[in-house]
This record gives structure tokens, C-alpha cells and sequence, in this order.
């Protein structure tokens, strides 16, 4: 069996849910993080997938600034973790309300 | 031709001169506010500012009054309310009706402000009671001057304030509070009607100026259509608020509570009459042919004029009625004063007929006169009886206040219509235009000529004659000269004023062409028309000579209460309509009062205001729940919005 493109979306899919569940169901800011990093990724596989199949280059130079951004973003967000955690002593989601009034 | 340029001339030349009737008008207003403001404990210069402030206001009239005559000449208008279709001016209007009354007004008002210094002398609120008297002339002179309905209103109803003010002027009294509460909401019953007729005849004719008014009635006389009766009435009914015509007219007698100057101002020559002087204004509404909306088809065939004249007669001889057996020398006159202002209505009714309510007028300008010089003489009695009111308890004070009585006396000829006073004149203006008219309104003007005399006969007779009843009476004596004086100056207008020829000088005001039937003025009526004349000195006559029979030989109580029984009872309690209103009128508003407390309590406090306050509470409360402040719940509710979007857009 050849995988076809739908495939390669179920899979995009599936990670990109499992990345949101981690964003909306996880305590730890942590894993959160990863969680987020998993949904990128996994919109990374669908444009790589569509490139592919589309025989468009456009996808995978996407991907690449997908990656870079997500570097930075990696080394600008832990530091900003690190930063919290060392305030409040704490990287859980449920101490971190200061947005409700 | 020469005639028309020498007015235009006359014209330019006072173009400025008009502009005095501002002064006019203004002058007791400011007066009123200095007096309140600068100088509320000095109690000379209280008096002596608001008098002088009338005083020069009369003087002023005076001047105007010679200059234009009766000329129609408007002072500079300015404009209050340019709103489109409205245009609501402050403007004045001169003319033969309103100088006259500014006359009547303003020397009226001159002389109660100077007895007043005297009558009031006592009194602990000396300032406030002048500064309030100046804002009632203030008033009034509006009322006189306005050239506008509006205006007119807005006066109409300045006067009902500052009558509220005067009446309760001893509001430590209860009854006096309770007498001012009655006369101004009864004016405000009538000034409401009187506010729908103005806005009838603004949405028809487009205007409230008064004389563009009356040139688009003329120019087309079905302009306000079928609503032209109604019209009329609704505007009657401001008049028979203030004139205190019946059925509104409880609050007068009541209105007695307030002190006596004010009873011979307002209650005798100025707010009372401003009823009739504003149908005579507006007259031209009730000489158009009559009409009626069709819910008040049954109406067909008869004119406002007619209701107004029925009306007029009905409180002319019911007035008449009750008076005969007061005992309070006010109420007598107060009666006596609704007695004569139904006249005057009745008599502007009728002159609808011809188009000429000039009679009415006319007794208007008597009547002043002669009424407050009475209602001062009456306050100068109960000043010198302390304060006693009761003519059972006074007599024999001829001898005692000889210049009061003299003065009374011309009053009581002068009201009884005995000529050359000049209430005779009037009153048989009024008869004779009745006499054309219709002989039962004749008839009814002779009954109110017997009663008249007989009431006041009565009064002069008790009062005067005979021994004193009473402790007051007994230690009276005449009372100061500012008391007297305006009372020896009045009596000089009771005797003479209709030896001028008031009456030719309406008549022309109303009917241009019409020539006055002029002549002779003190045997006028004699040759113009006999059997008014006549009959009208005969009915003055027969009723002098009734009271003279029952009251000559100075009785200690009124013989006549016995053998009228139950009669008289229900004279004494004026017929029992105050009763009659506690126990219709009250109840019936007190039951629509209830009902509309409901509906606000329930209905709209409930319903609408708190409902809906609750409503936006529980939404609040509920949506408050979505805030945890945790960006988790957010970014959740963030994918199932875009999904639910996706969902939708996808179907």
C-alpha cells in the first residue's frame, strides 16, 4: 500500500489534536509548551505532505520558517518560563490566574 | 388719505415709543427679584421699591394709552423658540383691549401696593408679600401684553403661580394652604384644556400669533374645519379656570383665605378677569361658523358661544343665589364678583352673535374699579373689627368709619347699578345686547340685578347700620390714610369711569366700521335702548327695597334664614357642590390614582425597569463564569468557537 496524501493528513491531524489536548488539558506550563510544539509540527507535516503531493516547493519553505520561528520562539518562551518560575515558584496553569479580576 | 398718512406718521414716529411697554412689563419683575433678593429685612424699602416699580408701570400704561389710543402697534418681538413650523416669539401687542386692561391692571395694582403698606403693616413676611404681588403684576402684565397663545400661556399659568403664592400667604394656616392647593389645581384642570385648544388650533392654522391668526380666519373662515367648536371650548375652559366659571368655580370663595388687598387684586380686577379679556382676545374663534368632530355630532347646530353664554348665566345667577345668604364680607363679595364675571361671560356669548363682545369688556373695566375699591373697604372693616369677618357681628359703622362707608356705599350703587355710576352703564350694555339676543338671558341678567342689590344692601345695611353686634365692632375706628386714600381714588373711577365713552372705544376696537351709538353718554341708554335701561334701574330698585324691608330696622340674626328652612341651609352650604366634589370627584380620583400606582408599581417598576435590570443581572451573573482567568478555558473555548465556524461553514 502506497500512502496516499489523506493519510499523511490523518496522521497531521491526529497530532495537531493531540498537541491541543496537551495545550487545554495539561497542568504543567511545561508540557503545555510541548503540546504546542507538537501542533506546529504537525501543521509542519501537512504542508510538507501537500508539497509533495502537489509538486509545489512553496510547502516546504513554509516549513523551514515554520522551524526557524519556532526556535526562537522555543528559546524566547523557556527563558520567559524560567523567568515566571523563579517569581512564583511555580510552572502550574491553575496558579497562574492573574487574568480573572 | 390724509387721515392714513397722518397714522403712518404717528406710527414712525413712536416706533421706539412702543418699545416702552417692555418697561412696562418688565419693571415689576425686576422689582420682585430686588425686593426677594436685596432687600428682604428692609420692610420700608421693600415697599417702597415695588410700589414705586407699579406706580411708574402706570404711569407708563398711561403714557402709552395716550400716545397710540387705539391704535394696533406691536413693541419689538424677540424670538424665543425658532424651531421649524414653530415659531415661538416674546413679542407684545398694543392695542385698544390690552391698553386698556394695562390701565385697568396697572392702576388697580398701584392702589392695593399703597393700602397695602397700611393693611399689612403687622404682618412678619412685609417683604415677601410685596415682592410676591410685583411678580403677580409682573404676570398679569404678560397675560395683557402677550401677542402670542403660547406667551399667553406661558403668563396664564405664571399668574396661577403667583395666586398660589398670595392666597397661601399665611401658610401657618392650614386653610390658607389648603385654599391655595384648591385654586390652582382647579385653574390647572381649565389651563389644561386650555392647553389642548392651543395646540388644535397651532396644528390647524399653523400659528399662534394671535393676529395672523385672526387674519387667516378671516382671509378663510372653515380653516379650523369641524374642530372649530371644539376648538373654542377647549380655550373657553382656560377661561373658566381662571374666571372661575362653573363648575370650576369652588376655588374663589376659598381663595378668601388670602389677605384682603389680595382678594381686591387678583380675586376682583386682574386674575379673574383675565379669563374674560382672553375671550375677548381670541374672540374671532367664536364668530366663525361653528363645527364639531364627529364623536361630538350631538353638538351639531350649537356654537361654543352658546355653551359660553349658558355657562356665563347659569354662574352669573347661581353665584347670585349663594351669595344672599353669606355671613363672611368676603365671601359676599367673592360671590358677588363670580355673580359678575358670569355676566361678563355671558355677555361675550351673546356678542358673538354680532360680533361685538364689547359689553363684556366694558363691565370688565367697571367692575374693576368698583370690586376692589368694595374688597379694600372690606379689608379696611375687617382691619378696624379685628379681623372679625362675620357681618352679624359688626354695625353701626357709619358713624365710626365714615370714609370706608361713603366709599362702600358708592361700591354697592355702583355694583347694584344705580346711574350715573358707572356700574349702571356697564351692566346695561350687557342687558341690552342680552335684550336682542335672547329674552332669556335678559331675564336672567335682571334676576342677577335683584339679587346683586339685595345681597348688597344687605351687606351695607348689616354692616354699616344699626348698633355694633360684636366686641370688634364696637372698638372700631377708621383706619390709617394709606388705607383710606386708595379707597377715596378708587371711588373716583366707580362714579365716573363710564362717563367716558369706554364703550364706543371697544365697540370700534371690534367692529371697525360699526359707528358707535355715541351721543349722549349719561343719558345714553335712556333714549339707546329703554326697556334694558329701565328694567335694569327697576330690578336695582326692587331689590334695594326687598333688603330694605327685611334689614332696615337692624335685626340682630337674618330674619330671612327662617323662612327659607331648608333653602337657606343649602345656600349657606353653596349648594353642597364642594360635598359634591368630595364625593364624587375625590373618590373617582382617588381610585384612577390607585390604579395608575399599580400599573407604575407593577407594570412598570416591575416589569419593565426591574425585569429588565434582572434580566442583564443573570446574563451578567452567567457569563461571568466564563472569566477563570486561566488561558487554558480561553484557548479551549477559542478552538470550539473556530470549529463550531468551520462546522457551520462546511454544512
Amino acid at each position: 500500500m502506497i500512502p496516499g496524501l489523506h493519510h499523511y493528513l490523518i496522521v497531521s491531524a491526529l497530532l495537531f489534536s493531540l498537541g491541543l489536548l496537551g495545550v487545554v488539558a495539561r497542568r504543567n506550563l511545561f508540557v503545555v509548551y510541548m503540546g504546542l510544539e507538537l501542533m506546529l509540527n504537525a501543521a509542519n507535516l501537512a504542508l510538507v505532505a501537500f508539497s509533495r503531493f502537489h509538486n509545489n516547493l512553496n510547502g516546504q519553505v513554509m516549513v523551514f520558517f515554520i522551524i526557524t520561528v519556532a526556535a526562537a520562539e522555543v528559546a524566547v518562551g523557556l527563558a520567559l518560563l524560567v523567568a515566571l518560575y523563579r517569581k512564583r515558584q511555580t510552572a502550574h496553569v491553575e496558579d497562574l490566574t492573574t487574568l480573572k479580576l | 388719505m390724509e387721515h392714513a398718512a397722518a397714522a403712518q406718521h404717528a406710527v414712525e414716529s413712536g416706533s421706539r415709543l412702543q418699545d416702552l411697554a417692555w418697561a412696562i412689563l418688565v419693571l415689576p419683575l425686576v422689582m420682585a427679584f430686588s425686593t426677594a433678593v436685596l432687600t428682604p429685612r428692609n420692610r420700608m424699602l421693600s415697599a417702597a421699591l415695588n410700589t414705586s416699580g407699579v406706580v411708574v408701570s402706570f404711569l407708563l400704561s398711561f403714557t402709552l394709552f395716550c400716545v397710540f389710543g387705539g391704535q394696533a402697534v406691536d413693541a419689538t418681538p424677540f424670538h424665543w423658540l425658532p424651531v421649524a413650523g414653530l415659531d415661538a416669539n416674546i413679542g407684545l401687542h398694543l392695542d385698544a383691549l390690552s391698553t386698556l386692561m394695562l390701565l385697568v391692571v396697572t392702576g388697580v395694582a398701584s392702589l392695593v401696593m399703597i393700602y397695602s403698606t397700611g393693611y399689612m403693616h403687622d404682618d412678619r413676611s412685609y417683604s415677601r408679600f410685596f415682592s410676591t404681588l410685583s411678580l403677580f403684576v409682573f404676570s398679569m402684565l404678560g397675560i395683557v401684553l402677550a401677542d402670542n397663545l403660547l406667551m399667553l400661556f406661558v403668563f396664564w399659568e405664571l399668574v396661577g403661580v403667583s395666586s398660589y403664592l398670595l392666597i397661601g400667604f399665611w401658610y401657618e394656616k392650614p386653610s390658607a394652604g389648603d385654599a391655595s392647593k384648591k385654586a390652582f389645581l382647579t385653574n390647572r384642570i381649565g389651563d389644561f384644556g386650555f392647553m389642548l385648544g392651543i395646540l388644535v388650533v397651532w396644528s390647524l392654522a399653523g400659528t399662534l400669533d394671535i393676529a395672523a391668526l385672526k387674519d387667516k380666519l378671516v382671509a378663510n373662515p372653515a380653516l379650523l374645519g369641524p374642530w372649530a367648536g371644539l376648538a373654542g371650548l377647549l380655550i373657553f375652559m382656560g377661561a373658566m379656570g381662571k374666571s372661575a366659571q362653573f363648575p370650576l368655580h369652588v376655588w374663589l370663595p376659598d381663595a378668601m383665605e388670602g389677605p384682603t388687598p389680595v382678594s381686591a387684586l387678583i380675586h376682583a380686577a386682574t386674575m379673574v378677569a383675565a379669563g374674560v379679556y382672553m375671550l375677548c382676545r381670541v374672540f374671532f374663534l367664536y364668530t366663525a361658523a361653528p363645527g364639531w368632530p364627529a364623536a361630538l355630532g350631538f353638538l351639531d347646530g350649537v356654537s361654543a358661544a352658546s355653551i359660553i353664554t349658558c355657562i356665563g348665566g347659569f354662574t352669573a345667577l347661581f353665584a347670585a343665589v349663594v351669595a344672599v345668604q353669606q355671613d363672611d364680607i368676603k365671601r359676599i363679595l367673592a360671590y358677588s364678583t363670580l355673580s359678575q364675571l358670569g355676566l361678563m361671560v355671558m355677555a361675550v356669548g351673546l356678542g358673538a352673535r354680532t360680533g361685538d363682545p364689547s359689553a363684556s369688556m366694558y363691565h370688565l373695566v367697571t367692575h374693576a374699579g368698583f370690586k376692589a375699591m368694595l374688597f379694600l373697604g372690606a379689608g379696611s372693616v375687617i382691619h378696624a373689627c379685628h379681623h372679625e369677618q362675620d357681618i352679624w357681628k359688626m354695625g353701626g359703622l357709619r358713624t365710626k368709619m365714615p370714609r370706608t362707608f361713603w366709599t362702600f356705599l358708592i361700591g354697592t350703587a355702583a355694583l347694584a347699578g344705580l346711574p350715573p355710576l358707572s356700574g349702571f352703564y356697564s351692566k346695561d350694555e350687557i342687558l341690552a345686547v342680552a335684550l336682542e339676543a335672547n329674552p332669556i338671558f335678559f331675564g336672567v341678567g335682571v334676576l342677577v340685578t335683584v339679587l346683586t342689590t339685595f345681597y348688597m344692601s344687605r351687606l351695607v345695611l348689616v354692616a354699616f347700620f344699626g348698633r355694633a353686634r360684636g366686641e370688634g365692632a364696637g372698638h372700631a375706628h377708621e383706619s390709617p390714610a394709606s388705607m383710606t386714600v386708595p379707597l377715596l381714588v378708587l371711588a373716583v373711577p366707580s362714579v365716573a369711569i363710564a362717563w367716558l365713552p369706554i364703550g364706543g372705544f371697544l365697540s370700534h376696537h371690534f367692529q371697525p366700521g360699526h359707528a358707535a351709538h355715541g351721543g349722549d353718554i349719561l343719558f345714553g341708554p335712556f333714549n339707546h335702548n329703554p326697556i334694558a335701561a329701565f328694567f335694569g334701574l327697576g330690578a336695582a330698585i326692587f331689590g334695594f327695597s326687598l333688603a330694605y324691608s327685611l334689614y332696615g330696622k337692624a335685626p340682630a340674626s337674618d330674619p330671612l334664614s327662617p323662612r327659607l328652612g331648608l333653602l337657606s341651609q343649602a345656600m349657606r352650604n353653596r349648594f353642597y357642590i364642594d360635598e359634591i366634589y368630595d364625593g364624587i370627584v375625590v373618590p373617582l380620583h382617588n381610585l384612577l390614582s390607585q390604579v395608575a400606582d399599580a400599573i407604575d408599581r407593577w407594570l412598570i417598576a416591575g416589569l419593565a425597569v426591574r425585569g429588565l435590570a434582572g434580566a442583564v443581572e443573570i446574563a451578567g451573573r452567567a457569563l461571568r463564569l466564563v472569566q477563570t482567568g486561566s488561558i487554558q478555558t480561553y484557548a479551549f473555548l477559542l478552538t470550539a468557537g473556530v470549529l463550531l465556524i468551520v462546522l457551520l461553514a462546511l454544512k
